[in-house]
C-alpha cells in the first residue's frame, strides 16, 4: 500500500513519445521514490487546453474535463485527481468549481455525459502534482529523499502563467510566489530568488499561431535567466518547458542572440536529486542538453539508508 | 445556426444596452462587461499588450458605446494567451480572459471573425484535432498547422523548423508514427456523442436554436 | 506672594547637571524664598513635598526646574498656585551631547532656564476668572435642512433646548424635495427613503424645540452662554431668543445651469439640472419618468457630470462638490428600476462616490447603468450631447431624449465680511443671514470659494466666531450622510461651548484656560489694532470707540496683546512681563566670549512640541538658544524684540504654524499677523544699524521634529560664522 494514492491526469503532451515524454518519466521516478502511486484516469481524455475556445463551446470544454473527474470516480473512488500539466489542471480546475457552483450547469453537463453512459456526482478535488508535493507531503519530507544534493547548480525558478493564476499554488503571492525556488533549495541547489522573469507569460498557445510575438517573451525570459547567473531554468510546466527550449535557435537564427540555456522540470531535479539515472530523470529528453544535472546523474554516492 | 439576422445589419444606437445584452446573452461571462470601471490595469498587465489594436478595457467600452461591428471583426482578444494577468488584477475581479474568448468564439460563431486571424485557424483545428479521437495528435497538429495556407507554405515551414523537429525526434519527443495513428480514446463514440449533446443544449440556453 | 523653586535631579538631570549650582542660582538670583533639591519630583513623596510647602509654608508662586511644561501635568498639578516650569529635560539635556565639553555651556542654559522660570512666575496671578460669564444653554440652529435638523435632534438626546429658524415655509431643506436619497448602510445598493418626513414630524412634536418657519434672523449679538437673536417673522412681529450658542447649517443653492450656455439650460424643458430631475422622479412615483414637453416616457436619458463645476476657466465653481457623482448614479436608478429597457448614460470626468458609495456605483452597473469617462463640449436644445469619449479617444454625438447636468454646491454662507460688495459664485448679491452686531461683520468670516471657513486640519466645524459652529454643506460641499456627522459634531461643539462659557473658560484651544484679556482703557489709544485683528472678533467698540472685551468670544490666544502697541492689554498669567522678564533674566555674556544668545519665541500649538519631541528623540541643536513658549506668534509683541535686542541677544527666532489658505495656525491668524508684523521691522533694524537676518520668522508643523534641530543650528551657524555677534552687547 503506498504512502499516498492519487487518480493520474497526464494530459496529452505527456505521453509515450509525446512533446512532454521526459516530464512524465521524471514525473514517475520522483514519485516512485516518494512512494506516491500514480494511476492514470482509465481513457482519460483531452482538456482542450486553453486554445479550443473558438471550436468548442463552453459546456463542450467542460464536459471533456467532466468525462475525466466521470471516470476518475467510477475507477479511482476517493481519490484526487492530480495533473502534471498546467493547462489541464487550470481548466479542470475550472470547470470543477463552476459546475460545484451551478447546479444547472451540473445538470447540463450530466445531461451530456449520458451520451457516453457516465456521471459526475460532483465534488473530485483537482490537484496540480506540485500542490500534491508541498501541501501533502511537505518540504520536509521531500528533502529527507535527496541522496544527492544538487549544489552549486543555479536555478532561475520560471514559475510562469497557469500553475499561478488565476488559482495559485498553496496560497503563494501572484506576483512573486516562491515555490519553486522552494523545491530547488529542498533539493540542494541554488535559488535565484530575484529571476526577474519568473512569472511572464511565454506566450503558450500562440508560440504556434504567433510565433514572433511569443518569441519576443522567450527571448526576456531566457535572458533574464542569464543575467540572474542561472545555469538551467527549471519549470512546472510542459508547454513552458517546450517553448523556452525549442525556440532558442530560432530566436538565435532571427535576431543574433547566443542563447544556449537548458530548461528542465522540476520534477527532472528531484529525480536526480533522489539518485536516479540521467534516462530515469528523462534528462536524454533534451534538445539542450542540462549538462550539470547529466554529471551529478552519473555521479556514484553511496546508499542512503532512510 | 447563427443569431437573427437583423442584429447583424442594424446600425445600434450609441451607448445604448442593445449589444451589451446581446453579449451578456450570448457570451461566456458576458454579464461581467457592465462591471468594468475602466482602471486600465487589464491592459497595463498584459505580455501581448501593445499588440492589441484595442486593449481589453477599450473592447469593453466599445461594447458599452454599441460597438458591434468594431467589436466582432476585431483581432484584438485573439491576442489572448491565457496567462490570466489581468484576471487577478482585476480590481472588480472579472474573469476578463474567459470573456475574450468568448467574444473570440462569438464572433467567429457569427463569421465575423477575420479569416486570416492564425490563432482562430490554430484554436479550430485544434479542437477538431483533439475531439477527433479524444487526445490530441501532436504531429498532425503541428503539421496541420503548417500546411493551413497551402503545400507550398508548409513546405517552407517545416523546413525552417527542420532542426527543431529533429532535435525532438532524437529526445523522442517526436513520433512520426503519429502520421498514421496516434493515441486515442477507446470511447470515441461516446466522446462525440457526448459533445454533440453538450453543444446542443447550449445553443438553446444562448437561443442559437430554438 | 511667596515664592519657591524646586530643582529635579531624576531622569538623568542630576547626573549631566550640577543641580546644586540651580538651586544657588534659583535663591540667589532668582531671589525664590524657598528653594530645594529633589531626586525624583515627579514622584509621590516629591508632589506630597510640594504641596506640604503650599499648605503650611504658605507657598503661592512656584517654579518647577524639571522636565517640560507639557509632560507630568497630572502630577505637577497645584490648583490656588501660580506655576513656572523650566525645561531642564526636553529643552536641556536631552538636545545637548553628554560630554566634557559639552557640560560648561548644557549647564549655562539650564542655569539660564532656571532664571527664566523664577522670573515669569513672580510676574503672574492666578487667573480669577470673568464676571461676563452668561447661563444660557440653549442651541440655536440657523437652518432647518438635514443638517439642522439632524443638529437640533442630537442636541435633543443630549439634553439641550434647542431654538430652530428656517427661512423657507417648509422645514426639510433639500432632502425633502428628493424622491429618494443615497443608502447609509449595508448593502448600499438600492435608493432608500429619505427620513427626513420622520425628522420633522419628531421635532415638531417634541416641547424641548421651539420652531420658527418663515423666519431670519434680524440680529444676532451677544456671546457664548448670552446670545440674543431678534427673529424676524413672515407672520408677524419679531421674536427675540436668548441661547447659549449657535449652528449654522444654512446649506447650499444649485449654481444656477442658465449660467451654463454651451449646455443650453433653459432653451429646452428637457434639460434639467438634479434637482428638476427629483421633482420629474416625485412625480412619477415609481413609474417611468416622463418627459417635460410632451410627457412621453424617457427612453433614453445622458447625465452630464462636472457641469460648471472644476472649471479652470474661472467662468464656473473651481471645486468639485462631491456628491453630484452618487445623485446621478441615484437617478440613473430611478430609470433603471422603473423600466430596464431605458438607456442611461453618465459621462462624467472623474467618478466620485465618497463613503461607501462605491458598492452603490457597482449596484448601479448591475442594473445596466453606462459609464463612459468623457468631457462634454456642449449639449444643443434638441438634446445632442457633443463630447469627446477619453477611453475611446473619439468625439461621440449622443442623443438623449431629457438631459440632466450635474450642477455644484454654493454655500449659503452669507455676506463676505472682507469684501462686502463681493457678488455670490451666482452672480447675486448675498443677503446677511446671522447680521452679527459685530464690530468685525454680520457673518461669519469665509475661506475658500464662499464657504465658511471652519479650521479644516485641526477643528473642523470651529469658524471665527466663538460659539458659533458651521455645519454642514456651508462649510464644505458634502452629501447627506456627510451632512449628518457634521451636524452631530458642531452641535456636540456647541454645547461644550455653552458649558464652558458658564464656567468662565476657554474652550479650544487652550481647554480650561480661565485667563481672559485685561485691558488697562485709561493707556488706551484707541488705534482699533486689537478691535481689527482679533482673529474671532471678539473685540467690540463702545460709543467712545474704546475696545470692548467679550471674554466669552475670546479664544486667549493673546493676539490683541501682540497688537497694543501701548501695550496696555495682558492675560493674569501670561502677559508683556512674564515673557519680558524672561527675555531679561537670562545671562548674555559679552562679546568676546563667543557664546551668542538667541531667543526662540515657539508656539505652544506646533512648535514647542516639535522642539520637545526632537529633545525625545535626543536630536540635538544649538547650546545657545532660549525657548520662550508663547500662546502663539499673534501675541507677540514687538517690545519684546526690542528687549532682546537691546539686551545684547544676537538672534530672535519666531517660530509658528503655517498660515495662507491651508493655514494650520490654531488661532487662525496670529501666524500671518506675526509674519506681516516682523516684515516691517527691517526698516527698523537697519536704522539700528543690525544686520536683518537677526529676527527671523519660520512656519513649522508639530511634524518637523527633524526639521526644528536643523533650522536651529543652521541660523547659528549664520549668526556664528556670517553676521557675527550682536554689537549691542553691553549697553543694556
Amino acid at each position: 500500500m503506498a504512502k499516498k494514492e492519487y487518480a493520474f491526469y497526464p494530459g496529452c503532451s505527456s505521453q509515450l513519445k509525446g512533446s512532454a515524454s521526459n516530464y512524465l518519466t521524471s514525473v514517475n521516478t520522483m514519485c516512485h521514490k516518494l512512494d506516491v502511486k500514480m494511476t492514470p484516469i482509465p481513457d482519460w481524455n483531452c482538456c482542450g487546453a486553453s486554445i479550443s475556445y473558438a471550436g468548442g463551446g463552453e459546456l463542450a470544454r467542460h464536459v471533456m474535463n467532466a468525462r475525466n473527474f466521470a471516470l476518475s470516480e467510477q475507477h479511482l473512488p476517493g481519490q484526487d485527481v492530480v495533473a502534471t500539466c498546467a493547462a489541464c489542471w487550470l481548466g479542470a480546475k475550472e470547470t470543477k468549481e463552476k459546475l460545484d457552483a451551478s447546479s444547472q450547469l451540473m445538470a447540463e453537463a450530466n445531461e451530456a455525459l449520458k451520451e457516453a453512459g457516465l456521471q459526475y456526482k460532483g465534488g473530485t478535488a483537482v490537484r496540480h502534482m506540485v500542490e500534491v508535493l508541498i501541501e501533502d507531503l511537505g518540504y520536509a519530507e521531500l528533502g529527507r529523499h535527496v541522496v544527492k544534493p544538487l549544489e552549486g547548480v543555479k536555478f532561475a525558478g520560471y514559475v510562469g502563467c497557469q500553475t499561478n493564476r488565476p488559482f495559485g499554488i498553496a496560497g503563494e503571492s501572484f506576483e512573486n510566489p516562491m515555490y519553486l525556488d522552494k523545491l530547488v533549495e529542498t533539493v540542494g541547489g541554488e535559488a535565484l530568488t530575484k529571476y526577474e522573469q519568473k512569472v511572464t507569460c511565454c506566450g503558450g498557445a500562440l508560440a504556434f499561431s504567433e510565433p514572433d510575438k511569443s518569441q519576443k517573451q522567450i527571448r526576456d525570459i531566457v535572458e533574464s535567466a542569464y543575467d540572474a547567473g542561472a545555469d538551467m531554468i527549471v519549470t512546472p510546466c510542459p508547454l513552458c518547458q517546450a517553448n523556452v527550449e525549442v525556440y532558442q535557435s530560432e530566436i538565435n537564427r532571427k535576431q543574433g542572440t547566443k542563447f544556449d540555456m537548458p530548461v528542465t522540470y522540476y520534477s527532472q531535479l528531484m529525480a536526480v536529486a533522489y539518485g536516479a539515472t540521467p534516462k530515469q530523470a528523462g534528462l536524454d529528453g533534451h534538445i539542450i542538453k542540462p549538462k550539470k544535472l547529466q554529471e551529478i546523474a552519473v555521479k556514484v554516492v553511496p546508499a542512503k539508508k532512510s | 445556426m447563427g443569431a437573427p439576422n437583423e442584429l447583424n445589419l442594424t446600425a445600434l444606437a450609441k451607448y445604448s444596452n442593445d449589444f451589451l445584452r446581446e453579449v451578456e446573452e450570448r457570451v461566456d461571462e458576458g454579464e461581467w462587461v457592465k462591471m468594468c470601471m475602466q482602471c486600465g490595469v487589464c491592459a497595463g498587465s498584459c505580455p501581448f499588450g501593445p499588440d492589441w489594436e484595442h486593449s481589453p478595457q477599450k473592447i469593453f467600452m466599445m461594447i458599452r458605446a454599441g460597438k458591434r461591428q468594431e467589436v466582432l471583426t476585431s483581432e484584438s482578444m485573439w491576442m489572448c494567451t491565457s496567462c490570466y494577468n489581468c484576471v487577478v488584477r482585476c480590481p472588480r475581479q472579472l474573469p476578463i480572459t474567459q470573456i475574450m474568448h468568448g467574444l473570440a468564439s462569438y464572433a467567429n460563431r457569427l463569421g465575423l471573425a477575420p479569416k486570416m486571424q492564425p490563432t482562430r485557424q490554430w484554436s479550430l483545428q485544434f479542437w477538431d484535432n483533439c475531439t477527433r479521437t479524444g487526445r490530441v495528435n501532436e504531429l498532425k497538429l503541428t503539421l496541420g498547422l503548417y500546411f493551413k495556407d497551402g503545400l507550398m507554405a508548409g513546405i517552407r515551414k517545416a523546413w525552417e523548423m527542420r532542426n527543431i523537429g529533429l532535435g525532438l525526434l532524437m529526445a523522442k519527443r517526436l513520433n512520426p508514427f503519429e502520421l498514421l495513428k496516434g493515441h486515442e480514446c477507446k470511447d470515441k463514440a461516446g466522446i462525440h456523442r457526448m459533445l454533440k449533446k453538450a453543444q446542443e443544449i447550449e445553443d438553446r440556453r444562448r437561443g442559437f436554436s430554438k | 506672594m511667596k515664592s519657591a523653586a524646586y530643582v529635579c535631579g531624576g531622569c538623568g538631570l542630576g547626573e549631566r547637571l550640577d543641580t546644586a549650582q540651580l538651586a544657588k542660582i534659583a535663591e540667589k538670583e532668582g531671589k525664590m524664598e524657598l528653594v530645594r533639591e529633589h531626586p525624583f519630583l515627579c514622584s509621590a513623596e516629591g508632589v506630597a513635598a510640594i504641596r506640604k510647602d503650599i499648605e503650611t509654608e504658605g507657598v503661592t508662586h512656584l517654579a518647577l526646574a524639571a522636565c517640560s511644561r507639557r509632560a507630568k501635568t497630572e502630577a505637577f498639578r497645584f490648583d490656588g498656585a501660580a506655576l513656572a516650569r523650566a525645561n531642564l529635560r526636553e529643552g536641556v539635556i536631552w538636545v545637548r551631547p553628554d560630554t566634557d565639553e559639552a557640560r560648561e555651556t548644557t549647564q549655562e542654559m539650564a542655569a539660564d532656564y532656571v532664571r527664566m522660570a523664577c522670573a515669569e512666575v513672580k510676574k503672574m496671578k492666578l487667573p480669577a476668572g470673568s464676571a461676563q460669564t452668561g447661563h444660557n444653554k440653549r442651541i440655536l440652529v440657523v437652518g432647518g435642512g438635514i443638517s439642522g435638523l439632524t443638529a437640533a435632534r442630537e442636541a435633543r438626546e443630549t439634553g439641550y433646548e434647542v431654538v430652530l429658524v428656517e427661512k423657507q415655509a417648509e422645514l426639510g431643506g433639500w432632502a425633502a424635495k428628493l424622491w429618494k436619497r443615497m443608502p447609509e448602510r449595508e448593502p448600499y445598493a438600492e435608493p432608500v427613503d429619505t427620513g427626513v418626513d420622520k425628522l420633522v414630524e419628531a421635532l415638531r412634536a417634541d416641547p424641548g424645540v421651539k420652531i420658527y418657519t418663515g423666519a431670519t434672523l434680524a440680529a444676532t449679538g451677544g456671546a457664548p452662554g448670552r446670545f440674543s437673536a431678534s427673529i424676524a417673522l413672515e407672520s408677524g412681529p419679531a421674536v427675540t431668543e436668548e441661547v447659549g450658542a449657535i449652528v449654522q447649517a444654512t446649506g447650499f443653492s444649485l449654481y444656477d445651469a442658465r449660467r451654463l450656455t454651451e449646455f443650453s439650460y433653459g432653451a429646452s424643458p428637457d434639460i434639467v439640472d438634479q434637482a428638476e430631475l427629483e421633482a420629474l422622479a416625485r412625480k412619477a412615483n415609481g413609474g417611468p419618468i416622463t418627459r417635460p414637453s410632451d410627457g412621453k416616457e424617457v427612453k433614453r436619458v445622458a447625465f452630464v457630470q462636472c457641469a460648471g463645476q472644476r472649471d479652470d476657466s474661472g467662468k464656473h465653481l473651481p471645486y468639485c462638490s462631491g456628491y453630484c457623482c452618487g445623485t446621478s448614479i441615484k437617478q440613473a436608478m430611478y430609470f433603471k428600476d422603473a423600466n430596464a429597457a431605458v438607456d442611461t448614460v453618465v459621462i462624467y470626468t472623474d467618478l466620485r462616490v465618497p463613503g461607501q458609495a462605491e458598492d452603490f456605483y457597482r449596484s448601479a452597473q448591475k442594473k445596466g447603468v453606462t459609464f463612459t469617462k468623457g468631457k462634454v463640449s456642449s449639449v444643443t436644445p434638441d438634446g445632442k450631447v457633443h463630447f469627446r469619449d477619453l477611453i475611446l479617444d473619439e468625439d461621440v454625438v449622443l442623443e438623449a431624449d431629457l438631459v440632466v447636468l450635474a450642477t455644484g454646491q454654493v454655500a449659503n454662507s452669507g455676506v463676505d465680511i472682507d469684501n462686502p460688495e463681493a457678488l455670490d459664485a451666482n452672480g447675486a448679491k448675498p443677503v446677511s443671514i446671522l447680521n452679527l452686531g459685530y464690530r468685525q461683520g454680520k457673518d461669519l468670516p469665509k475661506l475658500r470659494h464662499g464657504f465658511a471657513d471652519s479650521h479644516f486640519i485641526c477643528f473642523p466645524y470651529e469658524t471665527r466666531r466663538t460659539g458659533i459652529y458651521a455645519a454642514g454643506p456651508v462649510r464644505r460641499p458634502m452629501d447627506i450622510a456627510q451632512a449628518k456627522e457634521d451636524a452631530t459634531g458642531a452641535v456636540l461643539k456647541a454645547i461644550q461651548a455653552a458649558e464652558n462659557a458658564e464656567l468662565g473658560r476657554a474652550a479650544h484651544p487652550r481647554s480650561g484656560d480661565l485667563s481672559y484679556p485685561i485691558v488697562r482703557l485709561d493707556g488706551c489709544t484707541q488705534c482699533k489694532r486689537c478691535t481689527v485683528e482679533c482673529p474671532f472678533g471678539a473685540i467690540d467698540e463702545d460709543e467712545k470707540t474704546y475696545p470692548v472685551f467679550n471674554e466669552s468670544r475670546c479664544r486667549r490666544c493673546g493676539t490683541c496683546m501682540g497688537a497694543c502697541p501701548v501695550r496696555v492689554i495682558s492675560f493674569e498669567n501670561y502677559s508683556i512681563d512674564t515673557v519680558g522678564a524672561q527675555i531679561k533674566a537670562v545671562d548674555v555674556p559679552d562679546e568676546f566670549s563667543e557664546k551668542p544668545r538667541i531667543l526662540v519665541l515657539a508656539c505652544e500649538n506646533d512648535a514647542y512640541p516639535a522642539l520637545d519631541m526632537a529633545g525625545m528623540q535626543r536630536a540635538h541643536y544649538s547650546a545657545f538658544v532660549r525657548v520662550v513658549p508663547v500662546r502663539c506668534l499673534g501675541s507677540v509683541n514687538t517690545i519684546w524684540i526690542t528687549d532682546a535686542l537691546n539686551s545684547g541677544y544676537d538672534g530672535v527666532m519666531l517660530m509658528g504654524c503655517k498660515h495662507g489658505d491651508e493655514y494650520q495656525c490654531h488661532f487662525v491668524k496670529g501666524s500671518e499677523l506675526a509674519t506681516y508684523r516682523m516684515s516691517k521691522i527691517d526698516d527698523t533694524l537697519k536704522q539700528l544699524a543690525l544686520e536683518v537676518e537677526r529676527v527671523t520668522t519660520l512656519e513649522v508643523a508639530i511634524t518637523d521634529i527633524e526639521r526644528l534641530p536643523k533650522l536651529i543650528n543652521d541660523y547659528a551657524d549664520i549668526i556664528q560664522n556670517k553676521i557675527g555677534l550682536s554689537p549691542m552687547k553691553g549697553f543694556a
